[in-house]
């Protein structure tokens, strides 16, 4: 069977290193079928996030060949068995050993965003295509590679002052409610800083699920955003008409 | 088989600056980029020059950098000025930049191409003190649907300069015939269709035309235009890259014509 070599990151939050593991590949194998083989006959303590290997659960986030995916995704003829094929964990968060990062910070983020709010006796039919907007960004799997992938939090550490992609397609999917009234533009540009997206579509570019995240979610948020502080004539035309 | 240790990774383990171009890409990543930097390059240099250069103008067909005409006639032509010191002969140019500069497509393709930020996605930058768009020069960007405003009104010039192309009389140059269908005139259709397409495709006006609404069903029309305005928008990157080449080879086509290169050509049903 031929052999394909694996730089598979090991270390901690103090430092580490790439291994080279080879790998013996059958038809139809993919990454995280590589990673199972390593555990299993060469290094049963590589510590690998995962659950369904099936690219719906969102947890074999990693970093292969400098991209950011799916472990359970990327099938091992997709790339060149002539190069070694590295392996390592995200970037954008906390390393806790191996592949595995602590990703925490995005269930802190989560946890400020005003839930949904329905009106007081709302009536709860809904037509679809009222709510087909909310349902595509209800797709993700919470894998984090836009998080990962966004040089907003990867290079420039932002987290404080940014909540990332995935934070703004679920604010998205809450704004775009027919039934909810919660406003949530004035902590969508201040908590979630959403001004420090400049819009480079890293985010959709990787999205497992094929979510247009910057088209559909956060480009319409940013001009939700202008519709409420950088568009005085739209306002003055809004106070005289009464429209929102 | 043994394990081989290697030196330690290259890349930082935690968030932060990895450094201009750092990455462990295999693929050529740079590839997009390269082309983003010649093509944006190359058109955006062109429609500087020749906006600034004058002779727009061949018979019937006009440059759609010198639309509307009224704007290049001789008493206003480099004479009059806006109060911000810019010639009423480049009024079409600033609408045309400021409306391509803030578009949403070409805020991505210019932030990586020529500001490195990133270069690609997962590769390293060299900037420390990254702020996005939430600070001046780069709050601009948030009036993006003010220059759509004035890019549809220069949309409804360029369509009547087409009209003009094909029936010279209805712009008041009948001395170049009644019906004029030359090479020219196609060149300038192709030009309004493709400028339409992306200006239809705007997110601002898709988000003004009804996706600023949350119950898309209460307003019936505005879903029509809002889904009309989506499927522009689902291309948008390639009808702004075929616009931008077609409005610089529209006026290329012009002024070549104009200078006397092109006269042959139209010769079989243009105004000659």
């Amino acid at each position: 069977m031929p052999e394909v070599n694996f730089k598979v990151f090991r270390g901690n939050s103090e430092g580490g290193e790439e291994v080279d593991y080879k790998v013996e590949v059958t038809e139809g194998m993919v990454v995280l079928d590589a990673m199972f083989q390593i555990q299993q006959t060469k290094a049963p303590d590589l510590a690998i996030r995962w659950n369904c290997k099936a690219a719906k659960c969102g947890s074999c986030s990693a970093e292969i060949n400098g991209k950011p995916s799916l472990m359970c995704k990327t099938r091992l003829d997709t790339l060149d068995p002539s190069k070694p094929v590295t392996v390592r964990p995200m970037r954008a968060f906390p390393i806790i050993k191996d592949l595995v990062t602590d990703v925490s910070f995005n269930y802190r983020v989560n946890k400020t965003i005003p839930p949904f709010k329905p009106k007081p006796g709302t009536d709860w039919k809904m037509l679809q295509e009222d709510v087909d907007r909310a349902q595509e960004f209800r797709k993700c799997i919470e894998c984090f590679l836009c998080q990962d992938t966004c040089h907003v939090l990867r290079d420039h550490a932002k987290h404080e002052q940014f909540g990332g992609p995935r934070w703004l397609i679920r604010a998205a999917s809450l704004e775009m409610h027919p039934l909810d009234v919660e406003d949530r533009i004035p902590m969508i540009r201040e908590k979630l800083g959403i001004g420090f997206c400049n819009i480079t579509k890293c985010c959709t570019e990787v999205c497992p699920e094929e979510i247009h995240i910057t088209d559909n979610a956060i480009i319409p948020l940013k001009e939700r955003v202008v519709d409420r502080y950088y568009d005085p004539i739209g306002k003055l035309i809004r106070i005289f008409t009464g429209n929102k | 088989m043994a394990e081989v240790r290697n030196a330690p990774g290259t890349q930082p383990l935690t968030p932060g600056k990895a450094g201009l171009g750092v990455t462990q890409r295999q693929d050529p990543w740079w590839a997009e980029w390269l082309g983003t930097v010649v093509g944006l390059g190359i058109l955006g240099v062109y429609a500087f020059v020749a906006a600034e250069m004058g002779k727009g103008q061949w018979g019937p067909y006009l440059s759609p950098f010198y639309s509307p005409e009224f704007l290049q006639l001789p008493k206003l032509f480099h004479v009059a000025t806006l109060p911000a010191g810019i010639p009423i002969a480049l009024i079409p140019l600033v609408v045309i930049l400021g409306f391509r500069g803030t578009c949403y497509y070409y805020r991505k393709a210019y932030y990586r191409a020529f500001f490195a930020d990133p270069a690609g996605c997962a590769v390293g930058e060299a900037r420390t003190d990254y702020a996005g768009e939430t600070r001046w020069p780069w709050l601009i960007q948030n009036a993006h649907r003010y220059f759509m405003y004035l890019a549809t009104i220069a949309l409804i010039f360029l369509w009547f300069d087409t009209v003009v192309a094909f029936f010279p009389g209805v712009g008041g140059h009948s001395e170049f015939g009644s019906v004029n269908f030359g090479l020219g005139s196609f060149v300038m259709l192709l030009n309004v269709i493709l400028l339409s397409g992306y200006t239809f495709g705007c997110h601002s006006l898709r988000h003004l035309i009804g996706g600023k609404n949350d119950c898309m069903s209460c307003e019936p029309s505005r879903l029509a235009g809002w889904k009309a305005a989506s499927k522009f928008n689902a291309k948008h990157m390639q009808w702004a890259w075929a616009s931008l080449f077609w409005v610089c080879a529209t006026d290329l086509y012009i002024r070549l014509g104009g200078l006397g290169y092109l006269q042959h050509v139209e010769k079989w049903g243009g105004w000659h």
